[in-house]
């Protein structure tokens, strides 16, 4: 997994409420190989009109928009279905942050797990952050990571960055967690052990 | 395991306890994970396997079905609606055959939506950890188990190591008390729920359900429950297990043996929360106010009773708010203060891991009473057994003869990744549980209801309030 450390970048804002992963990739792209890369289904039909065409009112399809790596979001982003594509469609398209009040905690996961850090911050500051971009859109965000920190643009301050410590260490070193895990081999093995003997009918 | 703790312990918590394998130091728990369900849509799991030269670590605890991708009109993968769908299915052998997974492929009969099979086979069991790569997963918490949706990363760590690093949620506890009126389902409990606490309300905790309404309750009514908790944002739904879920359980074919049987259900016994266990929050329902309920907007928050109004989005309390609401009303083509009832629908759908078991059928056949759906009207049973069932019980016979469509089993429209879709700018009365933007295919209009609602909207081709005349009977 590619680690997260800081990040640095203008911010697209993309507006919504439960902005579901649905919208971030509809179910009929799911079935792609990951090889041939996420990133042309992101916010696929959301960003388009009716007819195909992308959308300029998007905020992804506006000028500057593609050297953006860091997203803000509304409540509650990427509720709904558990697909990882999501989150593949945001990393192929160059996303390595997502700031928002609050997230789907599947997506959250998925995310941690492919070295996508989605940073929770209080809605107000969200509101504050939108409001600032909407007159200065190229106001640069700095998500640190290391310093466990968001640095805002204009006069919005300086903002703690809240992820519990194993998911913070797992991405901040790029671990992968099934190496990890298999550390605990041992511990497994016995721990399953008794379990399969006291509950005989899971090994059937 | 450790050496059980003298305070009172929720549900959950008693079930986190037993398959803590052990706790970071960090925070999260290595919990040992009973069982895994695959599905089509896990193939990116097992890509990861091959990648790194892994095999599936205990095939005897994972079990395969096909059920996102599979065709409703028939039983092989040729009868899919494209190619690269019918791929997705045989892919999906491919993998199961590779990683010595048992499992049950498109043409057998205990095929059906992963969330309806393995309750049905006695898979889901009181007191287990179950995942699968699907958010409604939390629809098997209803038999008293932590079950919970994953991504494809946290697939391929179960498949390799039968783990999951976990941190423990909160719990909000769901108490339903008094009783429901006639023609007021799980289904509508659950979107008055959604409805009250919002989709994000319950994020970052497991729901347990509990009180008289929910005791009450089948097992198919408990799963709708669970299933839907997850769009209130729980990533766990919950039921404590009683009589009712023994009863169920007992004879299943992966469940405990006759043998065993005493010896499980004295351990499944203990499970319930405790006297004065601690609950992070609390939520109380009072059935007497909950009506069948429509949803009107782009999220199952956007729900309200069948003889309420398309609310109007300036009187939200938030900019956020008012603006998705009337984000919401201009996608479904509807106006503030429009009566849902009347409104003209286009097709029906019936089916989903939410409402497509025997008990879903039977509700939604006692309410043609002889007439015609005079809309396309499909229905699709939530498993090969159920569809069975429904046969021998003259309810599929009863449909054929009202003119729904009676399909074969699987998600179809409620993934609509199958081939089986809304039409753009079509409304669709829908037992299922998303009615998220294009959910249904690109600019379909979706409105969850219950079975009995979504079959009267069949039959008089449009929202219907079930509770008179007879569900339009005029």
């Amino acid at each position: 997994m590619r680690a997260f450390v800081r990040e640095a970048s203008k911010v697209v804002v993309i507006p919504g409420m439960n902005c579901d992963t649905d919208q971030i990739i509809p179910g009929r792209f799911l079935k792609s190989d990951r090889a041939q890369g996420y990133g042309q289904y992101l916010f696929h039909d959301i960003r388009r009109t009716s007819a195909g065409a992308l959308d300029e009112a998007f905020p992804l399809n506006q000028a500057g928009a593609e050297t953006a790596t860091i997203l803000l979001v509304e409540d509650n982003f990427g509720c709904g279905s558990s697909r990882e594509g999501a989150v593949y469609a945001l990393v192929d398209h160059g996303i390595r942050a997502v700031i928002g009040p609050s997230f789907g905690d599947i997506f959250y996961n998925n995310a941690l797990k492919n070295g996508l850090l989605p940073v929770r911050l209080n809605p107000e500051i969200c509101r504050a952050l939108a409001d600032h971009l909407a007159h200065a859109k190229d106001g640069e965000v700095v998500v640190d990571l290391q310093a466990s920190e968001v640095v805002l643009p204009g006069n919005l301050g300086t903002h703690p960055v809240v992820i519990d410590a194993f998911a913070r260490d797992c991405i901040l070193r790029g671990l992968d967690e099934i190496d990890m895990t298999f550390t605990f081999m041992e511990q497994i093995q016995d721990f399953e052990a008794k379990r399969l003997a006291s509950h005989p009918w899971l090994d059937r | 395991m450790k050496a059980a703790s003298d305070a009172p312990r929720t549900l959950l918590g008693k079930i986190w306890d037993e398959h803590e394998i052990l706790r970071h130091p960090s925070g999260p728990s290595l919990l040992y994970i009973d069982r895994d369900m695959i599905h089509e849509g896990s193939f990116h799991a097992f890509a990861d396997l091959k990648a790194r030269g892994l095999k599936p670590r205990r095939p005897k605890q994972i079990f395969g079905v096909a059920d996102h991708y599979v065709p409703t009109r028939g039983r092989t993968a040729q009868d899919a609606a494209t190619p690269a769908i019918a791929r997705m299915i045989e892919t999906f052998d491919e993998n199961m055959q590779w990683g010595g997974v048992r499992h049950f492929s498109l043409s057998d009969r205990r095929q059906g939506i992963v969330h309806v099979v393995a309750p049905e086979q006695g898979i889901t069991l009181p007191g287990l950890t179950l995942v699968c790569s699907d958010s409604h997963t939390s629809t098997q918490g209803a038999l008293g188990s932590i079950a919970f949706g994953i991504g494809q990363s946290e697939n391929a760590h179960v498949l390799a190591t039968q783990t999951l690093w976990q941190l423990r949620p909160k719990v909000m506890r769901v108490t339903i008390d008094g009783v429901l009126a006639e023609g007021v389902t799980a289904k509508d409990v659950m979107l008055a729920l959604i409805a009250k606490i919002g989709a994000a309300g319950a994020g970052g905790y497991a729901i347990e359900f509990a009180g008289s309404v929910v005791r009450g309750l089948s097992i198919e009514g408990r799963l709708t429950l669970c299933n839907m908790s997850i769009e209130a944002a729980a990533r766990f739904g919950m039921v404590a297990p009683d009589e009712t879920t023994f009863a169920y359980v007992r004879g299943r074919h992966y469940a405990p043996s006759e043998q065993e049987w005493e010896g499980a259900v004295a351990y499944w016994r203990t499970l319930a929360s405790d006297e004065g266990a601690f609950f992070d929050r609390e939520v109380h329902l009072d059935a007497a106010e909950i009506a069948p309920m429509v949803t009107w907007g782009t999220s199952p928050e956007d729900a309200v009773a069948i003889d309420g109004l398309v609310p109007d989005p300036a009187r939200f309390d938030s900019v956020d708010r008012r603006k998705s609401a009337q984000k919401s009303l201009d996608y479904m083509g509807l106006k503030p203060g429009m009566a849902l009832q009347g409104l003209a629908l286009d097709k029906v759908f019936i089916g989903s891991c939410t409402n497509s078991r025997i008990e879903d059928l039977r509700s939604a056949a006692a309410m043609i009473k002889g007439r015609k759906a005079v809309i396309p009207s499909i229905i699709v049973p939530g498993s090969t057994q159920v569809r069975e069932q429904a046969e021998a019980e003259g309810l599929a016979t009863l449909f054929r003869d009202a003119g729904f469509e009676w399909r074969e089993s699987g998600c179809s429209m409620c993934a609509a990744i199958n081939g089986d879709v809304i039409g753009p700018g079509e409304r669709c009365a829908s037992t299922s549980n998303r009615n998220f933007v294009g959910r249904q295919g690109p600019g379909a209009r979706t409105h969850l209801v219950s079975p009995a609602m979504a079959a009267a909207a069949a039959v008089t081709g449009c929202l219907t309030d079930i509770r008179r005349n007879g569900g339009g009977l005029s």
